[in-house]
């Protein structure tokens, strides 16, 4: 255990050396690769905070709940008790329906038109914010209010958190496209670059064959080594975006004062940005793995 | 200790080949130790090979590494502790007299002392079997008496010792058994 420790260190200092030798290398394919995840990592950033930032701006969608017409005053009083108490609902507002009809001969300029009607065609009505602004719990609030005595209709005005949310997740997907882009051109970046170590370390390679040593030994500073790579490109990354975000929260500041409300844009969580090393990390690890499996075997002492 | 001899191509390098499984039988068995090498499987390979050391024409020194890290490279392999390694790769050094300059780089050594650090390299493991492959091709006499001395001098210890050659000032001086090839067949 302990020598297969040993040798797991050793492998890692050989791996550590290897990067440190020939840093201005090192430093341009850690800088590509931390620019080429900072863009879907970037871009992730910004719907995580797009959708934050939605969900935090006053949006708790509307519902409206008109009685039946044929409603008498005491029902409107049982639907308002029974709003109470529903776990769901946040507040909501009792609109008599000859407020309503007020209102509308207010708003649409359709006062000749309400006044020929001789009765007040409306329902009385009750607006009703939830508490959740997620589709699904609204469509499912809707359902349930409708199925009350004496509603008449009840609309849900969630067509914008339907947009939104599918809009959000145009974007999540558009996110995913370009991390798989990139992650593959990130793999074969690290198989080139295995590729041309073992070529360069071939004497090397073929002196440890010869005296005994196991293809995991040899494979194993390599494999780190593309571990190491892919690690701190996405550390590189995580600094990128850093950058970004102090650079758009100082822009944002302005704006947040202008329109007082507070926006200001989040890093990654640390769950997030963990995966983001570990997938980086990865990556690199399964790019040199490639590569050393393409190609180690073809050398062999002669 | 056997010297194998005979003309240039008649197989002796292809037999320490075969021997180390750097080259695979096409027909017939290669046996060593009891362990038939041509059916190895080749993750058995590296196993067989550190029980095995290999002295080669070509010597295959890393010339990016210094001496003694050269000599340390089969104690990394097998994972052996730094310190215990450090102290094998001193002992074999200092058993072929290139103690003194554990810290150069192989550029710097004669050709004699180069060879003398593959046969540190090689008998580091403490192998039981030691191939050779023309030791003293390239050496001056005063060398090559060196290196056949080294060798002598490991055999008295109970390593077998396998040379390919075809220095008859050799055979002369060590009087091993002599095994003679001639277009891949055992002539006498």
């Amino acid at each position: 255990m302990t020598r297969w420790l040993a040798q797991h260190a050793q492998a890692f200092a050989l791996a550590l050396r290897k990067l440190a030798a020939t840093p201005w290398n090192a430093f341009s394919s850690i800088a590509a690769m931390g620019i080429a995840l900072s863009l879907p990592a970037g871009g992730y950033v910004l719907l995580e905070n797009a959708a934050a930032l939605s969900s935090q701006v006053d949006s708790a969608p509307q519902i409206s709940l008109f009685l039946a017409p044929d409603a008498a005053k005491g029902d409107a009083g049982q639907i308002e008790s029974r709003l109470k108490k529903h776990s769901q609902v946040q507040s909501f507002q009792f609109v008599p329906k000859d407020e309503a009809l007020e209102r509308l001969k207010g708003s649409t300029g359709l006062a000749d038109v309400v006044e020929s009607l001789g009765r007040n065609p409306l329902p009385d009505a009750f607006v009703v914010q939830a508490k959740s602004s997620s589709p699904d719990v609204l469509e499912g609030l809707r359902e349930e209010l409708a199925g009350w005595p004496k509603v008449g209709h009840v609309q849900l005005d969630s067509a914008w958190a339907k947009r939104l949310d599918a809009l959000l997740r145009v974007g999540k997907i558009a996110v995913l496209v370009l991390a798989a882009l990139l992650a593959f051109a990130l793999v074969t970046a690290i198989f080139n670059t295995i590729r041309l170590q073992i070529l360069t370390q071939r004497d090397e390679i073929e002196v440890a064959k010869m005296v005994g040593a196991t293809s995991g030994f040899i494979r194993r500073p390599f494999l780190y080594y593309g571990a190491l790579q892919g690690l701190t490109g996405g550390a590189a990354a995580w600094g990128i975006i850093a950058v970004v975000l102090w650079v758009l929260n100082g822009a944002l500041a302005e704006v947040s004062r202008l329109y007082a409300i507070n926006i200001q844009l989040a890093h990654l969580s640390p769950e997030d940005s963990l995966s983001l090393f570990g997938f980086a990390a990865w990556l690199g690890w399964l790019g040199a793995w490639m590569s050393v499996g393409r190609h180690l075997w073809q050398i062999e002492p002669r | 200790m056997v010297v194998i001899t005979g003309h240039s191509g008649a197989g002796k390098s292809t037999l320490l080949k075969l021997i180390a499984a750097i080259e695979r039988p096409t027909s017939g068995t290669v046996i060593v130790n009891g362990q038939n090498v041509g059916a190895l499987r080749s993750s058995a390979i590296p196993y067989l090979r550190r029980n095995l050391g290999l002295v080669f024409q070509d010597q295959k020194l890393l010339f990016d590494r210094t001496v003694l890290e050269n000599v340390l490279l089969p104690l990394q392999v097998t994972g052996l502790h730094r310190r215990e390694a450090g102290k094998r790769a001193r002992a074999a050094l200092d058993k072929v007299g290139l103690l003194a300059r554990e810290r150069s780089k192989p550029v710097t050594l004669s050709g004699g002392e180069q060879q003398r650090l593959c046969i540190a390299r090689a008998i580091v493991n403490r192998p039981s079997i030691l191939l050779a492959d023309e030791p003293t091709a390239s050496l001056d006499a005063a060398y090559a008496g060196e290196i056949m001395e080294i060798f002598r001098s490991f055999n008295q210890v109970g390593v077998t010792v396998l040379i390919a050659t075809h220095d008859e000032g050799m055979i002369e001086r060590l009087r091993p058994r002599v095994l003679h090839l001639d277009h891949g067949g055992l002539a006498s």
